[in-house]
């Protein structure tokens, strides 16, 4: 017993990255239909960027600011620069460019940073909390509570404040909104910049666990467009069950069948999960896409 | 088709071919008084900590070297490319440096993989090429063209196997990375595990990329009888693997990584979980640390030097390596006092006491590597630095 | 010119001269290494398009195919005493059945949920491939005996220049007049609207399925021939990001349009060869000339350059 919960509290802390790079996924497409492919390069940028500048001399919770802004002005300015001249575009047309995008930051933080691996200190030091047996580091809970914040936070804003349900809108029906006077360009942009602080955000808390470089956001963009599709394209709370569900199917898997073939298990079930529901898990049920 | 058409047809093929004989520009009038080196390395991709300082070090001593006014009266020109980790692209950049650059050796190939790739290119244009790369494959069974710096996977295993026999420890457990180097270092060390008494009980695997292996540490920590775990891997994998074996509370029984882990920068990833891991490792980890006594000690010591201040980071084997295949390609034409492409193989071949960061190369018409186990030191790591392990301990 | 390429015949002539004139051009067997890459890779992206352009399926997961095309004429004559030739049809056969089999489920869904499912296939692929590797070498690959037709044995760059050549003129020729049989036209109906298709009566889910399976037979002769010439076979070749590089080939050239997977190809191999002289930059640049292309030219080269130059004439 002690080895499940083990496995659960791995699974769920993974499971909370892949499920806000998922989140980040779905903000974007609501708003904009694209699939943006970049997503992995936000939580590498949160990441490398707070590494350098804390390596500076900054406070940590002011290098952490400093990384999410940053995040945050890349997203706008991948909106305005790519996105938003090639409007119009077949959607296709649109993941290439965001492919092209996560090759650029890459190569862009390749240049700026470096190609070494980093890691940042533990918010609340290295000490393992044992709980049921199992061995949990402190960082764990920061994860898994930033995650629900994160969650909490994006609910909040969407259901409650005029804006986020100008969002809301815009994602139902974008021509309507248009119509009722909501400024849609506003509302995509707004996305894209709300997306790469998510993102940020997961890379802030991640580091101190999984250690970053310049190129970890390709994988993390696959795990979490595969959480995504998994819980439902489009809906929020599907792509946070998706990302928590891939995590636990990859530690699960690793722990009681093999660790070799654990990714090959994770697809497996995404592929079952597909072809029984061909929506995502939560696809269908929301008539109201967020 | 009318005479228009034929234009256009004609600017499409131009079109098409002009890219490419646009690089064919970098043919020089003085190629007469340089010697061409060429070298792929993987200094971008998953592979980028090997070709990064490797790369840094190929520049950084070419420059001395023609400083100090070349090799056999020609200055050296170094041509890198990059294949970012991908062995086709290796080997199209190594049919470049042959048919195009007309390199008359080479010294590169970061990953086993990429090197294997090259290998048939070189041995085929009959050029000298000194790789980089880990596995013993590279240079078993010998070919005629083909050299290399690193140590064997091999010799790790043993040497690794060689200490847990003489702290009589004969049950371990593996946990292993599935890239190239982990993989391969795997399959070598279950073969020769039997030679030294050693039964392997348990076995793990983790991807390249992950960043979490408590559930396969967990397992392993679940079978009884384990009295020390191996973790052969290359990259952040052994650092997360440290530390989650910290967090887990395995330390009491010993962690061995291997010489993949081969920089100061494992010990600051893994932090205090790293204290007590024992590892094989090439001389160059603890030059400072060496008895005055010691051959390999100036030339460690002055390598680490040279390459931390231009490069502005810790010193790794890996840049060692490059180091080493350089200067035996150097050697080896002056010795040969000549640039002739067989004329450098059969001197590289003769290479005998070369005291490199890896260790003191001997080479023969049978033996491509020329180090034994004796390269290897044992090191553990202690408040937070390497520390040599005192012989029987 | 214009004219002729405009001809499905036009084309394969221009190709043919293209592929014959074109090493008068080249100083050196390197430039035969590239242009082979470029022919090879143009194949597979055609069969793509098929798939993408044609019948508008997305597939995230294609060097699954690709790679087992690779990995049968390494393991075939390696392991199983097969002649390379005989191990290269196996392998379009067996990634044709698989097609097959996984594409009847696969292709049922739709738009993204058909690239995550895709894409978790060729996952697969390259997982097994790096896992096993008692027959397959594992991560570092293995070496491929080289091809022995009638005791010649093909090697040398400029050989495979022309077997490649060959091969892409034969794939070309195919997809051409592919578009001009009923299937073809259905492949079309289908690409504009699945319903529209459906109401006039085409069998909607036996076209999808069969140019999934054409792409994973193209896929799959693309991965032979390319180890065949290299001489050795590595994951890589079978692995996500190669499945993202042949969409990018194929939608940068212009979805539906076969010279657009040739130019694409020949735009993707080469600015590696091109940009590596930029060192650190490369990826940048790389980067930054993906979005800048495909957000002027968001059709795709080709199809963007025919337009341009009919509007000039006009």
């Amino acid at each position: 017993m002690p080895e499940f919960f083990q496995f659960l509290v791995s699974g769920l802390t993974i499971g909370a990255v892949y499920a806000l790079v998922a989140l980040g996924f779905t903000l974007v497409y609501n708003a904009s239909d694209v699939v943006n492919f970049a997503q992995g390069e936000f939580v590498m940028l949160g990441g490398m960027v707070t590494v350098f500048v804390h390596a500076a001399g900054v406070p940590l919770p002011l290098a952490a600011l400093v990384a999410v802004i940053v995040s945050v002005v890349l997203g706008l300015s991948l909106y305005w620069l790519a996105i938003a001249p090639a409007r119009g575009a077949s959607a296709v047309s649109l993941i290439i460019i965001t492919i092209g995008a996560s090759i650029l930051l890459r190569g862009a933080a390749q240049i700026v940073f470096d190609k070494q691996f980093h890691k940042l200190p533990a918010f609340s030091g290295d000490t393992p909390v044992q709980m049921l047996g199992a061995a949990v580091q402190p960082q764990s809970f920061w994860v898994i509570g930033g995650t629900a914040v994160m969650v909490l936070l994006l609910y909040v804003f969407l259901e409650r404040t005029l804006l986020g349900k100008a969002v809301l809108a815009t994602s139902a029906n974008r021509f309507a909104a248009r119509l009722v006077g909501i400024n849609t360009t506003t509302i995509m942009a707004l996305a894209f910049g709300g997306s790469a602080a998510i993102g940020g955000v997961a890379g802030i808390l991640i580091t101190p666990i999984t250690l970053t470089s310049y190129d970890v956001g390709t994988l993390l963009a696959l795990k979490g467009f595969a959480a995504a599709m998994l819980g439902g394209m489009g809906n929020p709370l599907g792509a946070v069950a998706g990302g928590l569900l891939l995590g636990l199917l990859e530690a699960f898997g690793a722990g009681y069948i093999s660790s070799t073939y654990k990714d090959a298990f994770a697809f497996i079930v995404i592929l079952a999960v597909l072809f029984a529901a061909p929506q995502g898990l939560f696809g269908r049920r929301t008539i109201e896409r967020v | 088709m009318t005479c228009h058409s034929h234009f256009k047809s004609l600017a499409i093929a131009a079109a098409i071919a002009l890219p490419l004989s646009g690089l064919s520009i970098y043919s020089p009038a003085l190629a007469q008084q340089t010697v061409k080196i060429g070298s792929v390395l993987s200094v971008t991709g998953p592979a980028s900590f090997l070709g990064e300082p490797e790369d840094k070090t190929l520049r950084m001593y070419v420059d001395k070297i023609n400083a100090a006014g070349g090799v056999a009266g020609k200055k050296i020109e170094l041509v890198i490319y990059d294949d970012g980790g991908d062995a086709n692209k290796a080997r199209t950049f190594a049919t470049r440096l042959i048919e195009d650059d007309k390199v008359v050796a080479m010294v590169g190939g970061s990953t086993t993989g990429t090197t294997m790739a090259m290998v048939p290119v070189f041995e085929e244009a009959q050029v000298p090429f000194i790789s980089l790369a880990g596995a013993i494959e590279v240079v078993d069974p010998v070919r005629k063209f083909i050299f290399k710096t690193p140590h064997t996977d091999k010799m790790a295993c043993e040497k690794i196997f060689e200490n847990l026999k003489q702290r009589n420890f004969t049950k371990i457990a593996m946990i292993s990375g599935t890239d190239g180097f982990g993989a391969s270092m795997r399959a070598q060390c279950v073969k020769v595990a039997p030679t030294y008494g050693v039964q392997i009980i348990a076995e793990e695997t983790y991807g390249p990329r992950d960043s979490d292996m408590t559930a396969q540490l967990t397992k392993i920590k679940g079978v009884a009888g384990v009295q020390a775990v191996v973790n052969p891997g290359f990259g952040q994998g052994p650092a997360i693997v440290t530390r989650n074996y910290a967090q887990l509370g395995m330390s009491a029984t010993p962690l061995y990584q291997s010489h993949g882990v081969a920089s100061k920068s494992f010990i600051e990833l893994a932090g205090p979980a790293a204290e007590g891991v024992r590892l094989p490792a090439a001389a160059l980890l603890v030059g400072d640390k060496l008895p005055d006594g010691d051959p390999q000690k100036k030339v460690v010591v002055d390598y680490k030097q040279t390459f931390e201040a231009t490069a502005k980071q810790p010193v790794s084997t890996f840049g060692g390596h490059a180091y080493d295949g350089l200067y035996i390609m150097v050697e080896a034409m002056k010795r040969a006092n000549s640039t002739d492409a067989k004329k450098v193989r059969d001197e590289i071949e003769k290479t005998k006491g070369f005291v490199g960061t890896g260790g003191i190369v001997t080479m023969s018409p049978t033996d491509h590597l020329g180090l034994d186990l004796s390269a290897f030191r044992m090191l553990e790591v202690k408040g937070g630095d390497w520390t040599l392990l005192p012989p029987g301990t | 010119m214009l004219a002729a390429l405009r001809h499905r015949y036009g084309i394969l002539l221009v190709l043919a001269i293209v592929i014959a004139v074109l090493p008068l051009a080249f100083p050196s067997s390197y430039y035969f290494r590239v242009a082979s890459l470029v022919w090879v890779s143009a194949f597979a992206a055609i069969g793509l398009n098929i798939l993408m352009g044609k019948a508008g399926q997305v597939s995230l997961g294609h060097a699954g195919f690709f790679g087992i095309g690779a990995y049968a004429v390494a393991i075939g004559p390696t392991h199983l005493g097969v002649p390379s030739l005989v191990a290269l049809l196996l392998g379009c056969l067996l990634s044709a059945l698989l097609a097959f089999l996984v594409g009847r489920p696969i292709l049922r869904l739709k738009g993204h949920y058909l690239a995550i499912a895709t894409l978790g296939f060729g996952v697969l692929v390259a997982l097994v491939i790096t896992t096993e590797s008692r027959w397959t070498g594992g991560p570092d690959g293995m070496s491929v005996m080289k091809l022995t037709l009638f005791g010649w044995r093909a090697s040398g760059s400029d050989t495979w220049y022309w077997i490649t050549g060959g091969l892409l003129l034969a794939g070309t020729w195919i997809a051409l007049n592919l578009d001009e049989t009923p299937t073809g036209r259905a492949f079309r109906a289908l690409h504009d609207s699945e319903i529209a298709a459906r109401v006039t009566g085409i069998n909607v889910n036996r076209f999808k399925l069969q140019a999934f399976v054409i792409a994973a037979v193209y896929a799959s002769l693309a991965g032979s021939a390319l180890a065949l010439m290299n001489g050795f076979v590595n994951p890589d070749q079978a692995g996500f990001l190669h499945s993202i590089e042949l969409v990018t080939m194929v939608v940068l050239g212009g979805l539906g349009s076969v010279l657009g997977s040739i130019v694409g190809a020949a735009v993707l191999i080469m600015l590696p060869q091109v940009l590596t002289v930029f060192q650190e930059y490369e990826n940048l640049l790389l980067g930054a000339i993906i979005i800048v292309s495909m957000i002027f030219m968001r059709e795709g080269i080709v199809p963007m350059l025919s337009k341009f130059m009919m509007g000039r004439r006009a």
